[in-house]
């Protein structure tokens, strides 16, 4: 049974179509979306925990659909990563620490933060205060501090210069070893989707067929 | 309590001042003569119509009458403040109930406090200053949820991404949105008569009431003016957050302005 699974999905985001009748199968482990802007990566991954509903379609989780499931639970177990920072004001700890509790989970800071390659200095930092990498770090493990089962990382170094993507690459890769997560990354650089992921599926321009790619 | 008596000839004498504030945007460029004009003639026609309603409403003295003029106060109160929360997808109801809920609950307290007597000559205004200070910090947070809400999308759908309910990752804004409505009547609250003094207050010196009387009677007033104007805020904010998010606990995607 694959992770996840669209059946004929259609997405409207601001009142435009972005993929129509998508057919398309996510596996465990390792997976990387690939495809040129505007095709809808983030929108695909919006779909999988939920932020948004298709128009139309199916999207499964472990083969269940989506809207049957509980979507709070759904969200703590799919944890979905922005493009961009988005932390909460207050220190990094406060951070991590508020994702365990919405999860209802006993935070482990230091050790979530070593998972996200962050310094444990940084845990009583002003977290919006910190660079744009270190913060996305810190997104990465305030996401885990959720306990998740999948991550769903839109475009996770974007944004960074190239010493900060080497290090979040260096964390998704250190994550993906753990047997009891599996990562979805979306990216518009099929070099970094090579170095990432064990399998890469290109959502296609629309009207195209579907290519999974390696 | 004595009363004054106020001649039409009186009300046209006081209109010198007006004038005098239109000579001085004229000779300042100002540009606001005609609004001026405008306000100075809409609070005559305004006043003197409620002033018509009110005088039926004292002498048909019935609660229903009373009820259905707070009613039609709360209506033009909550379709003003909407025109200020325009950022607010579906505000009138919240704001209508907001207001509802604060004229009913002080009016349901000072009767029962004992503090003024079922009768539409306290009932009526004193309702009707409380969907007044309701309606502008209802207006206010509002508005500000409106703006704040789209500014901090990315916060509150990361947030949402986490598994936090709807409710939980718009608290940060609900808590902005009612402090600035608050915060208005709070600081006017600390400052009054020292900066300036209230209406009621003033009414009641002109009026020929014992200082003591028209101070105390005051205190009553703003005391329960904040209560009031907390619980319409809090409604209101509450009420409308609903708004931006689906029952799945979803940001709603909404127009950049309005």
């Amino acid at each position: 049974m694959p992770l996840f699974a669209l059946e004929d999905v259609t997405a409207v985001r601001s009142g435009r179509t972005v993929f129509e009748g998508l057919e398309l199968a996510l596996s465990e482990g390792v997976t990387a979306v690939v495809g040129p802007s505007g095709v809808g990566k983030s929108t695909l991954l919006r779909l999988l925990n939920r932020l948004a509903d298709p128009e139309r379609g199916v999207v499964r989780y472990r083969g269940c659909d989506v809207r049957s499931l509980d979507v709070l639970a759904l969200r703590r177990e799919v944890a979905l990563v922005p493009q961009l920072p988005a932390l909460l004001p207050g220190s990094v700890a406060d951070n991590v620490r508020y994702a365990a509790r919405v999860a209802g989970r006993v935070p482990e800071v230091a050790g979530l933060l070593a998972d996200a390659a962050l310094s444990g200095d940084l845990a009583e930092r002003e977290a919006t205060a910190l660079s744009v990498g270190e913060q996305q770090r810190v997104m990465l493990a305030r996401a885990l501090a959720t306990g998740p089962r999948v991550l769903l990382a839109d475009e996770p170094t974007a944004a960074l210069d190239e010493d900060s993507r080497a290090l979040v690459e260096r964390t998704l890769l250190g994550l993906s070893d753990r047997e009891d997560l599996s990562i979805v990354i979306v990216t518009h650089d099929r070099a970094q989707a090579d170095r990432l992921a064990e399998s890469v599926v290109a959502v296609p321009a629309p009207g195209a067929g579907l290519a999974v790619l390696g | 309590m004595s009363s004054v008596h106020v001649s039409l000839g009186e009300v046209a004498a006081s209109l010198a001042l007006t004038a005098l504030a239109v000579v001085v945007s004229a000779g300042q460029r100002a540009r606001l003569e005609d609004d001026i004009v405008v306000a100075a003639a809409r609070a005559f026609v305004q006043l003197s119509a409620v002033g018509y309603v009110i005088k039926v409403v004292f002498e048909q003295d019935r609660l229903t009458f009373v009820v259905a003029l707070l009613i039609a106060m709360t209506l033009v109160g909550a379709l003003t403040a909407r025109r200020r929360a325009a950022g607010v997808p579906g505000a009138f109801l919240p704001l209508f109930i907001a207001l509802g809920l604060a004229a009913a609950a002080t009016l349901g307290l000072v009767v029962a406090l004992g503090v003024f007597a079922a009768e539409p000559r306290y009932l009526v205004p004193v309702g009707g200053m409380v969907i007044g200070n309701a309606m502008t910090a209802a207006a206010v947070a509002l508005n500000r949820l409106g703006d704040d809400v789209r500014a901090d999308a990315p916060r509150i759908e990361a947030t949402l991404a986490l598994g936090a309910p709807a409710r939980e990752a718009l608290r940060p804004v609900m808590r902005r949105s009612l402090r600035s409505g608050l915060i208005p009547l709070i600081d006017s609250t600390k400052t009054t008569g020292l900066v300036f003094f209230p209406g009621t207050m003033v009414g009641m010196l002109l009026a020929g009431a014992a200082p003591v009387d028209a101070v105390r009677l005051q205190l009553v007033l703003l005391y329960v003016l904040l209560g009031a104007v907390a619980l319409a805020t809090l409604a209101a904010v509450t009420l409308a957050q609903r708004a931006f998010t689906t029952p799945a606990h979803q940001l709603r995607e909404l127009p950049l302005t309005k």
